[in-house]
């Protein structure tokens, strides 16, 4: 991928910058330092996975089949096909399409909103049957070899799927503002520095998802 | 848009014109007057129980407003006044007029911090004085200022705004992070190569690196913490299968590179200072420069000394005790290259000098007495004691607070345009120094003889030791007030200050005027000699001053 050096065109250049491309860097290694601190914010919850999974093996094994693995899978395919769309909105921003720009950015949205319906459908079953973290696990517990602690799993599993889909939600409204600046046909081949940025952070979001779909979700 | 090259002061008049600057500058001021008053507040609350100590049995407040009193004492000094001290107030102002730039790579960013930083602390104040008023209310936040398990898992409301505060606060100490390591690599004058960096830009480099990487390790624990308050999750709670220690180990994940947020700052101004006030090159550049990075790589290893005692696998408390003591040799690089530079030097004792002078003796005392908390033996004996207490604040307050007050001092000039009385400084800086060993060196004694911390009542034994250390804290208050009232009159006075006063080499003395401009610089400076170079003669150049000469700055491919 280019760096996005304006050739043609009009580039907004900030008041402290001396040229285009010491903005365009500055602004995507500022981009990857956040995304950086994202990794580390979820490199906790995956410690706490390490400790717990290590510490009763059993409990994710037993716990793990009451995950949905159909509906993970439908997410699984629907975000990596969002993160397609995403980087096809960038490239057609690159060639100056400016209609398919929109039209991927569409797309991914809705991708995003798929993801998130599914995972309600996720949620609110497990609320229906009481699978849920802490004090407030209430299923039926004959089905768990060490049923006392069998919540542990499920605080696990609705922080980290919960902290992701926290993120879906901010990725959708980024790439909403990303797709009113492209209607305003504010992007093109001299300038697509937001809408390259707010890509990198999707890419995240879906990673973190290729993440944590094997680790909750296909255990043996 | 007006003209940027006035007085960044006069540029723009009025409150609204404050609250909605870009102007790195003018955020550093507020963040340095916000740190002020916490620190304020912070003293007020160690002056009170210090009160209470002064005898043995419990007299003054209850128990439980005591355990609000330390508690708040550590949450507002590590959390709003130290973290933000040297960072964001001193750098947010120092640190682009060193690199030569206009302003940091994202000046809205760094805006937010500061109401990232302003909504973080009046939450905590807000929680403090609910708190207060009617405990019945939220309850009291009297857990220390490390929210340990499960003091924290099941204490009332206010402990969850406490966490949710300490949270808040820690984005705005990213951002800053991240704006400070964008802005290093990519913002730097021509010629100003990475060593010919001022080494404040190197200990602050080492210092974001930390922010960016351990804060958000410390976001998801307190994020834990709300979520085991609030939905009972159970990850610390034995009960439901949970691990009390994990939530050390997370929090000592943040905390530990944490306290080198805390002092890497403060050896930033100490290298500035130490050079200034000798004339002379700075013994050992490189050193000084990778020890803050050693420093900083070190600091993410070494957490498991806080846990000697909470049941840690004893191959795992060795691995930590030796790891521990490595960070005694880029501390030592760093104490014995400023006692090099001051040889043979031409030294003035200004009053920023007077203070880094307290920094060297003061965090000398409190880094050696590190290595007898980071040995397992002694540390089983003394954990928890008032050498721990006495150990931290010769680090925290000996060093960081030292340097940040001198700092204070040797860039007031450039910030306001005015002098201060060079004699009411120099004895704050001395007054300050007896106060602050009057308080703490009598409690290595005391903790060695087993006080243990954090007590309301004690046996009469200590009763002595509590007594010197209580006249001490109230000496430091006069020192510290005769600081500010230095600082205060030179406000009234307005003795105008000259454009370099210290003779100093770097960028922001010798290429701006006092007060800078809005945009810093009229020109583009280009550097040509490192920051130390006081034995080359002076060359103040710009881009089109170069070019007005007919010899147009080349530039290489770097």
């Amino acid at each position: 991928m280019g760096t996005g050096i304006a050739t043609t065109g009009k580039f907004p250049l900030s008041h402290h910058f001396t040229n285009v491309e010491q903005q365009v860097e500055s602004n995507k290694f500022g981009m990857w330092l956040f995304l950086a601190t994202e990794v580390l914010i979820f490199g906790g919850l995956f410690c706490a996975y390490i400790v717990y999974r290590y510490l009763h093996p059993e409990i994710f094994v037993d716990a793990h089949h009451f995950l949905d693995k159909k509906m993970g899978l439908i997410n699984t395919i629907v975000l990596l096909t969002s993160s397609l769309t995403v980087a096809l909105a960038i490239r057609a921003a690159q060639t100056n399409e400016q209609k398919w720009i929109k039209i991927h950015l569409v797309t991914t949205i809705i991708c995003a909103g798929i993801f998130m319906c599914i995972k309600y459908m996720e949620y609110s079953h497990k609320f229906h049957v009481g699978l849920l973290p802490g004090e407030y696990f209430r299923a039926a517990s004959e089905q768990f070899r060490e049923p006392h602690n069998v919540q542990i799993f499920f605080g696990i599993y609705f922080l980290m799927t919960g902290l992701h889909g926290i993120h879906v939600v901010i990725g959708m409204v980024l790439l909403s503002v990303m797709l009113v600046k492209a209607s305003k046909g504010k992007f093109g081949p001299h300038y697509y520095g937001p809408l390259e940025l707010s890509g990198l952070y999707w890419h995240l979001v879906d990673l973190i998802w290729i993440f944590l779909f094997p680790l909750l979700y296909l255990i043996h | 848009m007006g003209d940027h090259n006035v007085n960044y002061l006069e540029a723009k008049k009025g409150l609204k014109s404050w609250l909605v600057t870009v102007d790195h500058k003018r955020i550093g001021l507020m963040y340095l007057f916000s740190v002020l008053f916490f620190f304020l507040a912070g003293g007020v609350f160690a002056l009170l129980f210090r009160a209470e100590l002064l005898t043995a049995k419990g007299d003054m407040v209850s128990a439980d407003t005591y355990n609000t009193f330390f508690t708040l004492h550590g949450v507002i000094m590590v959390f709003l006044v130290i973290i933000p001290s040297v960072p964001a107030a001193l750098g947010n102002f120092v640190l682009p007029l060193q690199l030569g730039a206009k302003d940091v790579a994202f000046p809205k960013l760094n805006l937010l911090s500061l109401y990232i930083f302003w909504i973080g602390a009046t939450m905590a104040l807000g929680t403090i004085i609910v708190g207060t008023l009617d405990p019945t209310l939220i309850g009291r936040v009297d857990t220390g200022w490390t929210f340990y398990t499960p003091y924290s898992s099941n204490g009332g409301t206010a402990v969850i705004w406490m966490t949710l505060a300490a949270f808040i606060l820690g984005f705005s100490s990213i951002l800053t992070g991240m704006n400070f390591i964008v802005t290093i690599h990519r913002l730097r004058a021509p010629g100003l190569t990475w060593f010919r960096l001022p080494l404040f830009i190197w200990a602050i480099y080492a210092t974001s690196i930390i922010q960016v990487m351990a804060t958000p390790v410390l976001g998801i624990t307190l994020l834990l913490l709300i979520m085991e308050n609030v939905v009972g999750i159970g990850i610390f709670n034995p009960n439901l299968g949970g691990d009390p220690v994990l939530f050390q180990h997370f929090f000592w994940f943040y905390s530990h590179p944490a306290v080198y947020i805390m002092i890497l700052p403060g050896m930033a101004v100490q290298s500035e200072l130490i050079a200034v006030f000798s004339q002379k090159k700075l013994f050992g550049y490189k050193y000084v420069a990778f020890s803050s990075l050693a420093i900083a790589i070190i600091s993410f290893i070494v957490w498991g000394h806080h846990m000697f005692v909470s049941g840690q696998s004893e191959l795992l408390s060795m691995i930590f005790s030796f790891l521990t003591f490595l960070v005694a040799i880029p501390s030592g690089v760093k104490i014995f290259n400023w006692v090099a530079t001051m040889y043979k030097g031409s030294i003035s004792l200004k009053t920023p000098m007077l203070w880094a002078l307290n920094f060297m003796f003061l965090f000398t005392i409190g880094g050696l007495t590190g290595l007898h908390l980071g040995t397992l033996s002694t540390d089983v004996h003394l954990h928890d004691t008032y050498f721990v207490v006495a150990h931290f604040h010769y680090v925290m307050m000996g060093g960081t607070l030292m340097t940040f007050v001198g700092g204070i001092f040797y860039w007031w000039p450039k910030m306001t345009g005015y002098t201060y009385n060079e004699n009411l400084g120099r004895a704050s800086a001395i007054i300050v120094f007896i106060g602050f060993n009057v308080t703490f060196l009598i409690q290595f004694v005391m903790g060695a003889q087993g006080m243990p911390r954090r007590y309301y009542q004690y046996i009469e034994q200590y009763e002595k030791f509590h007594v010197v250390s209580t006249i001490g804290a109230f000496i430091l208050l006069v020192g510290f007030l005769i600081a500010a009232f230095a600082l205060v009159q030179s406000l009234i006075q307005k003795n105008k200050a000259p454009d370099n006063p210290w003779k100093a080499r770097s960028l922001e003395w010798t290429h701006t005027a006092t007060p800078p401009v809005e945009h810093n610089f009229i020109g583009q400076p280009v550097v040509e000699y490192g920051p130390y170079d006081y034995d080359a003669p002076m060359v103040v150049e710009t881009l089109e001053s170069l070019e007005a000469k007919g010899q147009p700055y080349q530039f290489s491919e770097a």
